[in-house]
């Protein structure tokens, strides 16, 4: 996913410009803001003040594209139409894991309306053998149910799927495994004849490839430091527990897909992907296209949440299609597919033990955790335990167990939702155990100064004063509960963030750029950037992306596109709007530097002349355009604020007599540097908390132990939580300016709310009921099952 | 669960038993749902349909396809004629056939509401409505639902109160709660949960989408 280039950043190191010393806001306002000093280029535009003093940036500016969404004129990848096209329907594995011996296309051939078929030689997504040698076959090993194989062309959707149903499969069956535990016994049936890997990549797709493989278990992978043994020697008090997650699929609406249009000169792809850079990458590199013959337009794409990366099966399958058949090919996926072979978020099974002093000061955190991605990796979830808190030893070991399903992929925050499930139940058992209050503890182990000022806010709240520190105090079947959790997330900046603006005559201004807008509101903010630079309303710049004609943007993975593009777009329109003042100067007959943007007027700071309208003075301009284009800047201070955080609270209200877990309330409090646009970031927390309640309640990937296939590949029997179970959401978000870039920006959406809302709903039906459940979903069975297995209870209560 | 006789909950498509509105009654063509497995479909009294080709049987009943017929659809005011199989979803016909891509499929079975358009101002899943069962009726879709040009209140509610993230539910989300408006100007929240409850947002927009119906309803009583 998203690649954050070292040597992007280096080569920029090396080539450092000169630099100047400005003072910069930071902390939290009201809290801790003080002025920092930061060593930055010259090229840098003047430090903006706090939110407050800002006019566009910081506020609540509507959204760029609000009304061609409402209205349903944003075109999403599903709904181009190109003249000719042709709608592509793959051919899928009927079967968990077999050899391909034939695949016969003669009836699909035939079939009318048909124009081409394609048959897959490398399947993309699943881990790969070190040494293929193990394997001599003529097609891909099918490793689950689900796994495209081959696909047809055809003038209608509806033919292409008949089509597709003619295509005979003959197999060579292999034993199979879909039961993660089972996976790990040595005699159970192996995903793969030898070691395997996924490539890993930052934001949590793929794993590491440097570690031993025993039968299905890839790993561990260790992470320590200072001495555990001793850790637990040194503890007063030990707390542990075992936390089983489930595999959760990212369900996003628009379903992965293309359309590709393959021509002698240009092959044009629409993606609904996350990143229209990696997707022309990939491609280029697949087909052996120079980067100048592969181009990627994402106008609108209907959801993600780290599944979309690269072009992927569908991408070059499309292109090959599109190739043979020299007509343009749409091929999106249909939901079963969605659910069965592009990404979920890996399951956990994680075995956590915690020391502590009396005083609260950990000294030791023990982590053993598993996970399944399928048949690919990257199910680690030690995050959370390796950098929430401050403790004297630490051993976190993490391994991916490899089972015949699909591949798993990042899905928002990787591996800290289920981690944070874990840590943060511990940390609440270990405040229990203690007798201290969960926030006191929190104060007392982690170091980080936002979140510090974060739990404040919560302790202040009307939510957590309602909150009776007692637990399974109500008498009555339903219980109100009141739960704490906390969250992390990293500050990853991607160099690969350009921007170009354009100043024309006519005094209408522009921002390119390949990013594309996921969702998360980026054409809003490039917006307000330039609104504040020139002084003219957001609405009237034309903002421009997803299409890697443009300068490239990021690839929006890992919370990295706000943070990384942003100071690239403010350093483009400072520099323009000072080329385009020193070009009109000379007809104003005043130097450049007596001129200033101001409210969208021109003015001369000596009063030499009334005051222009930017119109008037852009038809001065000695060229019909002035463009400048600006790379990402390194952070100012890169060794400094390098997480973030946010604090969650949940109330519950648990039926013990159903089991059923209703969540009323939740308070939400958040951090992303500056905040650019606070009603969007507001949404994408509010996002975060839902599908943070959906993944603890309800979602859940079933796999049929006899026939190893998903038995709720839909919408229906994958439940998802919808209007009924939204509780009341109260986000808070916290200024807190890091002095990082011309922008301040920061990200939320991994961070937002996603992370720790399953640990606090967990707090919270303990604090309701007395018991601890560390299961997800936590569905009724669950519950009740937990309620009623007294030794647990009595334990904890 | 619903309550099954709540009117929020049983639009999501005609009652079996709907009166033949069109001319064309339910019953009569789930007769011959046997037959639009192979794409035909049978129709008893059809007007609308101008296919000579329509094989007119001795019971009176027309059997069409399972070919592509000409069809003569209502929509937003304007008439349409398209041709397609029968088999066709009304959903299938306007992205496909009428390039009206703003009506999202996303589940394609009935259970997301993201195609939501109205049939006589009652708001139905397209995905599980056959083009054919529209005839003889008025559909809106999410580019009609503002006629003059501007936008309904309720798109304008939903741009200030950032009701969407990806957009993708959005169109299903707005044609699902201006139908709630059309039936009860003043909602409750409770009210408008009910009337998006088959509306699935990954994106977990919901307390924006409350918040702009209800302030959506607030401009309504005032105007």
């Amino acid at each position: 996913m998203t690649k954050i280039r070292v040597e992007d950043a280096l080569t920029e190191q090396a080539a450092a410009p000169a630099k100047k010393t400005v003072q910069m806001p930071v902390g939290v306002p009201g809290y801790t803001l003080a002025d920092e000093a930061r060593e930055v280029p010259v090229s840098e535009p003047p430090v903006w003040p706090i939110n407050k003093d800002l006019k566009y940036v910081g506020q609540s500016v509507e959204r760029y594209d609000g009304f061609a969404k409402v209205a349903g004129r944003a075109r999403y990848t599903s709904d181009v139409q190109l003249p000719g096209m042709l709608y592509a329907k793959f051919v899928n594995a009927s079967v968990p894991h077999a050899r391909v011996l034939s695949i016969d296309t003669t009836a699909a051939e035939k079939y009318p309306g048909v124009r081409g078929v394609h048959v897959i030689q490398h399947v993309l997504g699943n881990a790969v053998l070190r040494n293929p040698a193990l394997e001599p076959v003529k097609y891909p090993v099918v490793r689950y149910a689900g796994q495209p194989v081959a696909a047809v062309a055809a003038t209608t959707p509806a033919a292409a799927e008949e089509a597709a149903a003619l295509v005979k499969l003959k197999y060579d069956t292999i034993p199979f495994v879909v039961n993660e535990v089972k996976a790990r016994d040595a005699d159970a049936p192996k995903v793969f004849p030898g070691a395997a890997d996924e490539e890993a990549s930052a934001g949590g797709g793929g794993g590491p490839s440097d570690v031993k493989q025993t039968g299905n278990i890839h790993g561990p992978s260790i992470h320590k430091h200072g001495e555990i043994e001793q850790g637990f020697k040194d503890a007063d008090v030990v707390v542990e527990g075992h936390f089983v997650t489930q595999v959760q699929t990212h369900s996003a609406l628009e379903t992965h897909g293309v359309v590709a249009d393959w021509k002698p000169e240009l092959l044009t792809v629409y993606a609904s992907t996350q990143g229209t850079a990696g997707v022309r990458e990939e491609l280029s590199g697949f087909f052996k296209l120079p980067l100048t013959q592969v181009r990627v337009i994402t106008e609108y794409m209907g959801g993600g949440f780290g599944a979309k990366f690269g072009a992927g099966n569908p991408g070059v399958v499309a292109a090959a299609l599109s190739k043979k058949t020299g007509a343009p090919v749409r091929l999106m996926l249909d939901r079963e597919e969605e659910h069965l072979s592009v990404g979920n978020r890996p399951s956990s099974d994680q075995t956590l033990r915690i020391g502590a002093k009396k005083d609260g000061t950990l000294t030791a955190i023990h982590l053993v955790a598993f996970g399944t991605a399928g048949c690919g990796t990257g199910a680690g979830c030690s995050g959370p335990a390796s950098n929430l808190y401050k403790t004297a030893s630490l051993h976190a070991e993490e391994s991916d167990v490899f089972i015949n399903a699909g591949p798993g992929s990042a899905m928002r925050a990787p591996g800290h939702p289920q981690g944070a499930f874990a840590l943060e139940q511990t940390m609440d058992d270990l405040a229990v155990k203690l007798g201290m209050d969960p926030l006191d503890l929190r104060d007392k182990t982690d170091e980080h100064p936002v979140r510090r000022v974060e739990r404040q806010v919560v302790r202040e709240s009307e939510l957590w004063k309602s909150r009776n520190p007692v637990a399974n105090a109500d008498r009555g079947p339903v219980k109100r509960g009141v739960g704490f959790a906390q969250s992390v997330w990293y500050r990853f900046v991607s160099m690969a963030s350009n921007a170009e603006v354009r100043i024309h005559k006519d005094g209408s201004i522009e921002v390119l750029s390949g990013v594309q807008d996921i969702g998360s509101g980026i054409r809003t903010v490039m917006a307000q950037i330039l609104a504040e630079q020139f002084g003219i309303p957001p609405a009237q710049i034309a903002v421009k992306v997803g299409d890697t004609n443009y300068t490239p943007g990021p690839e929006s993975g890992g919370s990295v596109t706000t943070l990384s593009l942003t100071p690239a777009v403010r350093d483009a329109a400072w520099q323009a709007s000072q080329k385009f003042l020193a070009d009109i100067a000379p007809a104003l007959g005043t130097p450049a530097h007596d001129l200033v943007l101001v409210d969208g007027e021109v003015r001369s700071r000596s009063g030499k002349f009334e005051p222009i309208s930017f119109k008037r003075a852009a038809a001065k301009m000695s060229s019909s355009q002035i463009s400048v284009q600006a790379k990402r800047v390194p952070d100012y201070d890169p060794k400094k604020y390098l997480t973030y955080g946010g604090v969650d609270v949940a109330e519950v209200e648990v039926d013990t007599e159903l089991g059923r877990i209703h969540v009323r309330r939740v308070l939400s409090v958040h951090d992303c540097g500056r905040p650019m646009n606070p009603t969007q970031t507001i949404s994408q927390i509010n996002g975060g908390i839902i599908q943070g309640i959906s993944f603890t309640l309800l979602e859940n990937r079933l796999l049929d132990p006899v026939y190893g296939i998903m038995v709720n590949p839909d919408l229906e029997q994958y439940k998802i939580v919808g209007s009924r179970e939204i509780p009341d959401i109260d986000v808070r978000l916290v200024e807190a300016y890091l002095g990082q870039s011309s922008t301040d920006a920061s990200g939320i959406a991994e961070a937002a709310g996603v992370i720790s809302i399953g640990a606090a709903i967990g707090n919270a039906v303990y604090n309701a009921t007395g018991v601890r459940i560390r299961q997800t979903p936590m569905t009724p069975a669950v519950v009740l099952a937990a309620l009623h297995a007294p030794a647990q209870g009595k334990e904890m209560a | 669960m619903s309550d099954p006789s709540s009117p929020e909950d049983e639009h999501r498509n005609p009652t079996p038993a709907e009166p033949a509105r069109s001319g064309l009654s339910r019953r009569g063509f789930l007769k011959g749902a046997g037959l639009t497995a192979a794409g035909t479909a049978l129709l008893e009294g059809v007007q609308g349909f101008t296919h000579e080709a329509a094989a007119q049987a001795p019971s009176g009943i027309t059997e069409l396809g399972p070919e592509a017929v000409p069809v003569r659809l209502h929509i937003n005011g304007a008439e349409h004629t398209v041709e397609i199989e029968p088999r066709t979803t009304l959903a299938e016909a306007l992205r496909l056939h009428l390039s009206m891509t703003g009506t999202k499929i996303v589940c394609d079975r009935g259970v997301c509401s993201g195609c939501t358009v109205w049939l006589d101002k009652m708001p139905v899943n397209s995905c599980m409505t056959l083009a054919v069962d529209a005839v003889g009726r008025h559909v809106t879709t999410i580019e009609g639902i503002a006629s003059d040009g501007s936008m309904h209140p309720l798109q304008a509610a939903f741009v200030k109160h950032d009701a969407m993230q990806c957009g993708f539910c959005t169109p299903g989300m707005v044609m699902s709660c201006a139908a709630l408006l059309e039936r009860n100007p003043n909602p409750t929240e409770h009210d408008v949960r009910r009337a998006v409850s088959g509306n699935l947002c990954r994106c977990g927009t919901y307390p924006k989408i409350f918040a702009a119906t209800l302030d959506a309803a607030g401009t309504t009583r005032n105007a």
